[in-house]
């Protein structure tokens, strides 16, 4: 069997079985749709929130930034996981006690306003329509990479399938098919891993890899730090960012990732507050199977690539790949243009080096070398992988799948929480309070079949600043909603208008940062470049900062206007713990 | 409010605070703000303070979630406002 027919075999059958779950699990009130019922086992949610939250970024390109980035890269690692202790901590006991169903309500109700209920909405909808747009474009280039399919075919497939579990099953539809996607994904991820890391380390397990000898004496960090830093790049575990910068976009993406409302809401599903908390472990403990085997493949792979161009002492002249002696795999990606060669000194061997470095400039020249000869993109790491490994065509089809579901389950969950935010926030909430239970699940149905439009819209045809506002999501959400929903909690004093000022100084100040050096819809009105950053913080790691003016706004306001009333203050302290104390009776 | 639902609160706020100090320590102190001084140190082929930053972090913070899940359910019992019948 050729690998395209394998490939549309092994994603056909896989949304087979995501169609046949959404059958399955088709949703018959709001409670179903909203939140799945509240039924979901712990285990089971920990897996649908690592597939909610694990999306085509992580699954395609995240071990290639590494790759790329070095020690920078841990600035995702450690971002994107440290995240879920604050959720777990701070967010989701106290979000799940509440009970309701989605992150505006709790913010209507505890700061007493619809106001704030909609400052919440607009945030949540911006983030989420930014991230769903990369997921879709994400779902068109696996299909039309793997299966050689027009971008916009593949959106329409990949959207017919979210419209059928998301729109039938909604919560409960979601959570389910995310359950199949994360083990279609991490059976991806770590077959290819494993394979590689073998082949260069002797050693099974990545994670153990990435630590071990890859000849006698000589451990794959030192030799990757020695060639990298040989050829003018970067020494491997020592990075380019200033610690400052690093510090601020890690913080950003903790922050970021525990406001994010597809994430929190999946906290809103578990039987109990126990749960919740245990729930948020189980969700770390599968995400980081993944995410502590990406370093460890992108170390590996850089290493490969470096050696397989570079295969012997940097400047002897026989020490580069002879361009028509490159590998099978080389020429695979060559056609899809993610690999491209120019052969600027004429002397039909690759030379591979960080050009941009001055101070490499006249060794280069002295060996004869007229400029980097190769362009990667960063996907091919992940991608090529099982070729480069020299595994079967089914592990490759599986890959395939695995970008696609990584893709379609991050999506769902992105989709849902926007069609909860209209029928139940908007419409439910301020529109038409008296609506009927059939007909405002009527209304997340229309919102969810508009929102997957928008969305393939969106992926078929991105504006130019969707990789660009990506920083843009994470800041709103942990300069926005993160600090309302923990003040909110933490703190009885913070009221309403303290609250709304606090969320739209850290949203103003967040985007207009962003704007100033990146420019959305606009030119961008300053170089970005470090010397014009504030404390020499990058616009990724600025939500950090939006976060403290969030904090400082917030209290400053409320501590100069009226108390927060009573009974708001006894909803901040019924939510504290998990049950009433004495209520036993009334609790089931 | 009575004063025990205060105890179950403050022992709450100390223990996410213990916590919380261990997540920064590990990843903002040993993956960032140390990290040069920690990669003086190696253990296997790896220099410390990078392991901290792509590897040891994350197995923290997973140690941290579940050690606060189980020792928040303990208090919860210890106080009466558990969810069990």
């Amino acid at each position: 069997m050729n690998l395209e027919l394998l490939t549309y075999l092994v994603v056909g059958l896989s949304f087979a079985l995501y169609i046949g779950i959404a059958f399955a699990a088709k949703a018959r009130s709001t409670g179903d749709f909203y939140v799945a019922g509240k039924h979901v086992h712990p285990v089971a949610n920990g897996m649908a929130t690592a597939a909610d939250w694990m999306s085509a970024a992580s699954f395609i390109s995240m071990a290639g930034l590494i790759a790329f980035l070095g020690y920078d890269g841990s600035v995702y690692l450690m971002g994107w996981t440290g995240g879920y202790v604050l959720l777990a901590l701070l967010l989701a006991p106290y979000l799940r006690r509440f009970g309701r169903f989605t992150v505006p309500e709790f913010i209507g109700e505890r700061y007493y306003s619809d106001s704030a209920r909609l400052v919440a909405v607009i945030c949540l909808i911006v983030i989420s329509f930014t991230y769903v747009a990369g997921q879709m474009r994400g779902v068109g280039i696996v299909f039309s990479r793997f299966l050689g399919l027009d971008i916009g075919m593949g959106l329409l497939v990949g959207m017919g399938v979210v419209f059928v579990y998301a729109v039938l099953g909604g919560m409960k539809g979601i959570t389910y098919t995310q359950v199949a996607q994360y083990c279609v994904l991490i059976f991806a991820y770590t077959v290819p891993a494993v394979f590689i890391s073998l082949q260069v380390t002797g050693v099974a397990l990545p994670q153990l890899a990435f630590g071990s000898e890859v000849s006698s004496g000589v451990h794959l960090l030192a030799k990757l730090d020695g060639i990298v830093t040989d050829l003018g790049f970067a020494a491997y575990t020592s990075g380019t960012k200033s610690p400052i910068d690093v510090f601020f976009i890690t913080l950003a993406l903790m922050v970021g990732t525990a406001g994010l409302p597809h994430v929190i809401v999946r906290f809103f599903t578990v039987p109990k507050v126990r749960d919740a908390r245990a729930s948020a472990g189980w969700a770390l403990l599968f995400i980081a199977i993944l995410y502590t085997t990406a370093p460890a493949v992108g170390a590996l792979a850089r290493l490969n690539l470096t050696t397989t161009i570079q295969h012997g002492p940097v400047g002897e002249a026989d020490a580069n790949l002879v361009y028509d002696e490159r590998p099978q795999w080389f020429r695979t990606w060559e056609e899809t243009e993610l690999l491209t060669f120019e052969d600027k000194n004429g002397d039909g061997r690759i030379q591979y080096y960080n050009d941009a470095n001055p101070d490499f400039a006249a060794r280069a020249e002295a060996y004869g070398w007229q400029g980097n000869e190769l362009t990667v993109d960063r996907d091919i790491i992940v991608l090529a992988n099982p070729e480069i490994a020299g595994l079967p065509d089914w592990v490759i089809a599986l890959v395939a799948a695995g970008g696609i579901a990584a893709a379609l389950s991050t999506a769902a969950g992105l989709l849902l929480v926007i069609s909860a935010a209209v029928s139940h926030d908007l419409i439910k909430g301020v529109l038409a309070r008296n609506i009927s239970e059939r007909r405002e699940l009527l209304a997340g149905r229309i919102s969810a079949a508009v929102a997957i439009l928008l969305a393939g819209s969106l992926g078929y045809n991105p504006p130019g600043f969707v990789a660009e506002v990506v920083a843009l999501a994470f800041g709103l959400a942990a300069a926005s909603l993160f600090p309302a929903i923990m003040m909110g909690i933490f703190s009885t004093r913070i009221n309403k208008p303290g609250a709304i000022a606090g969320m739209l100084a850290g949203l103003l100040f967040t985007v207009g940062y962003i704007v100033c050096f990146k420019g959305v819809f606009v030119a961008p009105f300053a170089a970005n470049v470090p010397e014009n950053w504030l404390f020499g913080i990058s616009p990724e790691g600025i939500g950090g900062i939006g976060m403290l003016i969030n904090f400082a706004v917030a209290f400053a306001v409320s501590a100069a206007t009226k108390e927060t009333p009573e009974e708001v203050k006894a909803l901040v302290q019924r939510i504290r713990t998990p049950r009433t104390r004495g209520a036993r009776e009334s609790q089931q | 409010m009575t004063p025990r639902k205060t105890t179950h609160w403050r022992q709450n706020l100390r223990l996410a605070g213990i916590c919380l100090s261990v997540w920064f320590a590990v990843s903002f102190g040993c993956g960032i703000l140390f990290v040069d001084f920690l990669n003086q140190f190696s253990f296997g082929g790896f220099q410390l303070g990078f392991w901290f930053a792509q590897q040891g972090s994350m197995y923290v913070f997973l140690v941290l979630i579940f050690a606060y899940a189980i020792r928040m359910a303990a208090i919860d019992r210890e106080h009466g406002v558990d969810e069990d019948e």
